[in-house]
């Protein structure tokens, strides 16, 4: 393959990839996108959802919540307020966590703050559950 | 004149503070090297964010249905200032000159008749605020329990913030904390976060002629944007925090343990003297002894 698409994944805690990929998924806010080298210029909102990166046969799966992506002439960037690989999450941990946090929801002494965080929590989870 | 065991007493509490300090100084020093690790790892982030930014606002610039984020209220009746400082002491005047910076715009607005209202972020600067304006510190929070600052800790800040804006509760805000500058300077600095200044001096990527798609459209996306730009800013704010807060301790400690070495210098000295002061006044009173037989 001649062209590259340089992509860039950056978090605000650090930079998590930087590296020459084939072809990148990103799903935007008004759907999937795929790009690959040598796209026009685009900005736009993610959706809570899985970037997918094709390099040859590999492919990487990241699961990005809350950013956005710039293309440009000088390749991708996506900024993600979170970001998990998808080979670090496993099923049965995520559903253990979802139901510690219904469990929190359910009881009713549970104090306002935890009540909210857990919350949060959850709804976190089902996404990620849903990106397995 | 002291005795002798008293001047023993001292040099010894001396060198035990003398290594108290020196070990908060090398803690410091790992501390700092950390602190200014991630400071840098965040910087890509900020760096990205501002650049869209100003690209987008140089588009949204006149535009009457800008988001209030970037245009202001349209008054400037009532001031936020949220004031990071650390937790903890042993860090020189670190605390005190943040501190000190947010009670002259305090005092300075207060004088235009504007209204104040105060974030305080870390233990110091609460401690130090509340004894003049008690009342007017609206919400305090502090890292005692969290390890490490991340993404998090600023996000909830940015909500708090983000909602008082929305309730119309202020129509400025403002951030106080100490830049990094190097090891030995760090500035304390006002940045005015809402509304968002546009950082200026960043060239936008060219782009060959070619013109930005926006999905779903620019005005969205700077209303997505500008909440998380305010969260990144407080993030930057309190990773610089962290890194001066630490470095000002190390060149704090430092100074200590310099202090500490004159000074047990000084009192081993005077203990000599004191030492060689009695043997004499012995050997004397011995020798009349033996004269007077």
């Amino acid at each position: 393959m001649a062209d590259k698409l340089h992509f860039n994944l950056v978090s605000p805690e650090r930079e998590l990839m930087s590296t020459e990929v084939d072809q990148v998924d990103i799903p935007g806010a008004e759907g999937m996108l795929g790009v690959l080298p040598k796209h026009s210029p685009v900005m736009t909102i993610l959706a809570p959802g899985v970037v997918r990166v094709k390099d040859g046969s590999e492919e990487t799966r990241i699961f990005v919540r809350g950013g956005f992506a710039e293309i440009s002439p000088a390749g991708l960037t996506v900024l993600a307020e979170e970001a998990v690989m998808v080979k670090d999450l496993d099923a049965d941990g995520l559903a253990r966590r979802i139901k510690n946090c219904e469990e929190d929801l359910s009881d009713t002494d549970t104090l306002p703050e935890t009540r909210r965080h857990a919350e949060m929590e959850l709804k976190q989870l089902k996404e990620l559950q849903a990106a397995l | 004149m002291p005795s002798l065991k008293d001047l023993k007493n001292r040099i010894s509490s001396v060198k035990s503070t003398q290594k108290i300090t020196k070990a908060k100084q090398m803690v410091a020093a790992a501390k700092l090297r950390r602190a200014e690790e991630r400071a840098t790892e965040a910087r890509p982030y900020t760096e990205r964010m501002e650049a869209v930014l100003a690209n987008l606002s140089a588009g949204a610039k006149g535009n009457p249905n800008a988001p209030k984020l970037l245009a202001g209220t349209g008054k400037e009746e009532t001031h936020l200032l949220i004031v990071a400082t650390a937790d903890k002491g042993l860090c020189g005047g670190f605390n005190s000159s943040i501190v000190r910076l947010a009670r002259e715009r305090i005092t300075k607005l207060q004088g235009e008749g504007k209204k104040v209202k105060i974030i305080t972020v870390g233990r110091k600067g609460n401690d130090q605020l509340k004894r003049l304006y008690n009342e007017l510190i609206v919400w305090k929070t502090n890292f005692v329990d969290v390890k490490q600052v991340g993404f998090g800790e600023a996000r909830e800040i940015a909500d708090k913030v983000l909602s008082m804006f929305e309730a119309g509760e202020f129509d400025v805000a403002t951030l106080f904390y100490g830049k990094f500058k190097n090891v030995v300077t760090q500035i304390p600095t006002a940045q005015q976060i809402i509304p968002a200044v546009a950082p200026e001096g960043i060239v936008a990527p060219d782009l060959g002629g070619a013109i930005y798609e926006y999905e779903p459209d620019e005005q969205d996306i700077l209303t997505a944007l500008l909440p998380r730009y305010v969260g990144v800013q407080i993030f930057r704010a309190l990773l610089e925090n962290v890194a001066s807060e630490q470095a000002a301790s190390m060149s704090a400690m430092d100074n200590a343990t310099r202090n500490a070495g004159e000074m047990i210098d000084k009192l081993n000295l005077r203990y000599n003297r004191a030492r060689q002061a009695q043997i004499t006044t012995e050997l004397i009173e011995i020798i009349a002894g033996a004269e007077a037989l």
